[in-house]
């Protein structure tokens, strides 16, 4: 089955876009980072540790992580209205979730780690993106951390199962059209995040998660690369 | 722009001063000199048009998106014409998230009248039909890194944006713009580019392109919207007042950095 399928940009099933990621990218934060998958472009900064304002939101046991994830006006075809909408505070809050497992945060009581991710393009797997940036600069702001964490979306279009789908892909309508199932993991491959939309056995869902995996730990090593080499000009 | 939380401790500032009484500026450059520009295109590829600029470190990208719209009723047969700014918390510690603060606002209506007031967008061009569709342009510029002067960035995001941007197909049965789908057209536009300089009074000098901690210890601002020599657009900023002869010599300053801008704004927009 999979064999006869092909993917409209002529990739293989389990093949990622062309990733680009780079370290440092806004010298007024403490951590930044770009990352682009295809044709998906996210930045991340992170501001912090520093204390939480308004005092009442301050965490006496441990530190707070605030991410907020936006899509810039002209990051799609139709202009959308700048500021948060319904769905940036959903992926605003996943984003946290996603990362939040591998933050050494009981450091930081009292304390907000800032984390600001913008899409500047997108072409699917914005969230994905946001989250492979936003670990980049967690990192890159020398916030303590057990591990990275990497994102990648599988998918199913009909009956075939793909990685890393693009918009053209996301709207799927032959056969059963798409299911899209955003992941991220630890590099010790625990789920931090997933998320489903669409339509899918469980047998094919195990099949998808075995895919993510393969894919995530592609990108957890470019991620490692991109943080070497800013150590490298540095 | 720093009248959210002002940083620059006393003793930079009085540094910043002393160097600027022998003529020189803190980073090295003369009091009319401007730091490195630089000028990308074609950043976002979902836009019509896109741009990122950096003066120094200072960063902004700016995207042109067009829309059928309607038109306002004083002037039915134009297109229309909106600038947003926003100053994201990603570029700078002193900015928050939430509604448009003051220095926001600000940037998005001087580069407005820049470009409305210069006559640079052709709008008569851009009406499909008289008295009830018209094309919308927005501009939407976004501050990536803010290390001073992002007001004149922003307005040369826009030009640079501009300048690039595609007419996106519409298609007249559906009355609908079929995006993701370009024509080979250009936004109608003038030929004269309008540049926005801003200088700064510092203890009795006049500099422009200021860095962050110039623009905190600011006394006066102007920002000067022109072209080949004539001013379409002002500004004064900040609390200390300037007699006419400091208001003359800006102008004068501003006038002279204005070409050297120009020049180094058209060789990089493609």
């Amino acid at each position: 089955m999979a064999k006869e399928f092909k993917r409209p940009d002529g990739r293989k099933p389990d093949e990622l876009r062309p990733i680009k990621a780079k370290v440092g990218v806004i010298p007024n934060a403490d951590g930044s980072a770009m990352y682009q998958s295809g044709n998906t472009i996210a930045i991340a900064a992170v501001y912090g540790p520093k204390k939480m304002h308004p005092q009442h939101l301050q965490d006496p046991e441990k530190g707070t992580l605030r991410c907020n994830y936006n899509m810039l006006s002209f990051s799609v075809s139709e202009r959308i209205r700048p500021g948060p909408n319904r769905r940036s505070t959903e992926i605003s809050k996943i984003t946290e979730w996603a990362l939040e497992p591998v933050l050494m945060i009981e450091k930081y009581p009292n304390q907000v780690i800032d984390v600001h991710i913008h899409i500047i393009q997108a072409d699917a797997g914005t969230r994905c993106a946001g989250i492979n940036a936003a670990a980049l600069a967690l990192a890159h702001a020398g916030i303590p951390m057990k591990g990275l964490v990497s994102s990648v979306s599988v998918g199913k279009l009909d009956k075939t199962i793909v990685v890393d789908l693009n918009k053209e892909e996301e709207d799927w309508e032959e056969g059963a059209g798409a299911t899209d199932i955003p992941i991220s993991m630890t590099d010790d491959g625990k789920l931090t995040h997933i998320q489903l939309d669409g339509k899918i056995t469980s047998k094919e869902m195990k099949e998808a998660i075995e895919m993510a995996k393969k894919a995530i730990k592609q990108i957890y090593e470019i991620q490692k690369k991109a943080l070497k080499e800013s150590l490298k000009e540095e | 722009m720093g009248e959210e939380i002002n940083t620059t401790s006393n003793l930079t500032g009085e540094r910043i001063k002393k160097y600027l009484e022998e003529g020189k500026r803190f980073d090295g450059r003369k009091l009319d000199e401007f730091r490195e520009i630089k000028i990308e295109t074609g950043i976002s590829n979902k836009a019509e048009g896109s741009a990122r600029v950096k003066i120094g470190n200072t960063e902004v990208i700016v995207g042109v998106k067009l829309d059928i719209g309607e038109p306002y009723a004083d002037s039915p047969d134009e297109g229309n014409l909106s600038v947003t700014a926003e100053l994201l918390p990603l570029s700078s510690s002193r900015f928050e998230s939430g509604p448009p603060k003051f220095s926001a606002i600000e940037i998005a209506r001087v580069v407005d009248r820049g470009i409305r007031e210069s006559k640079f967008i052709d709008l008569q061009k851009l009406h499909i039909k008289e008295g009830e569709k018209v094309w919308t342009v927005s501009i939407d510029i976004y501050s990536i890194n803010d290390d001073g002067n992002l007001l004149d960035a922003a307005a040369m995001g826009a030009i640079a944006a501009l300048k690039t941007a595609k007419i996106p197909k519409y298609d007249e049965e559906k009355e609908k713009v079929v995006y993701g789908e370009w024509t080979n057209k250009n936004i109608p536009l003038n030929k004269d580019i309008p540049i926005t300089i801003t200088a700064h009074k510092i203890d009795g000098k006049f500099i422009v392109d200021p860095t962050l901690e110039e623009e905190d210890i600011s006394e006066a601002r102007l920002t000067v919207g022109s072209s080949n020599g004539e001013i379409f657009s002002i500004q004064k900023g900040n609390s200390m007042p300037l007699t006419v002869e400091e208001f003359n010599k800006i102008l004068d300053l501003i006038e002279k950095v204005e070409r050297d801008v120009f020049k180094k704004l058209e060789k990089q927009i493609k």
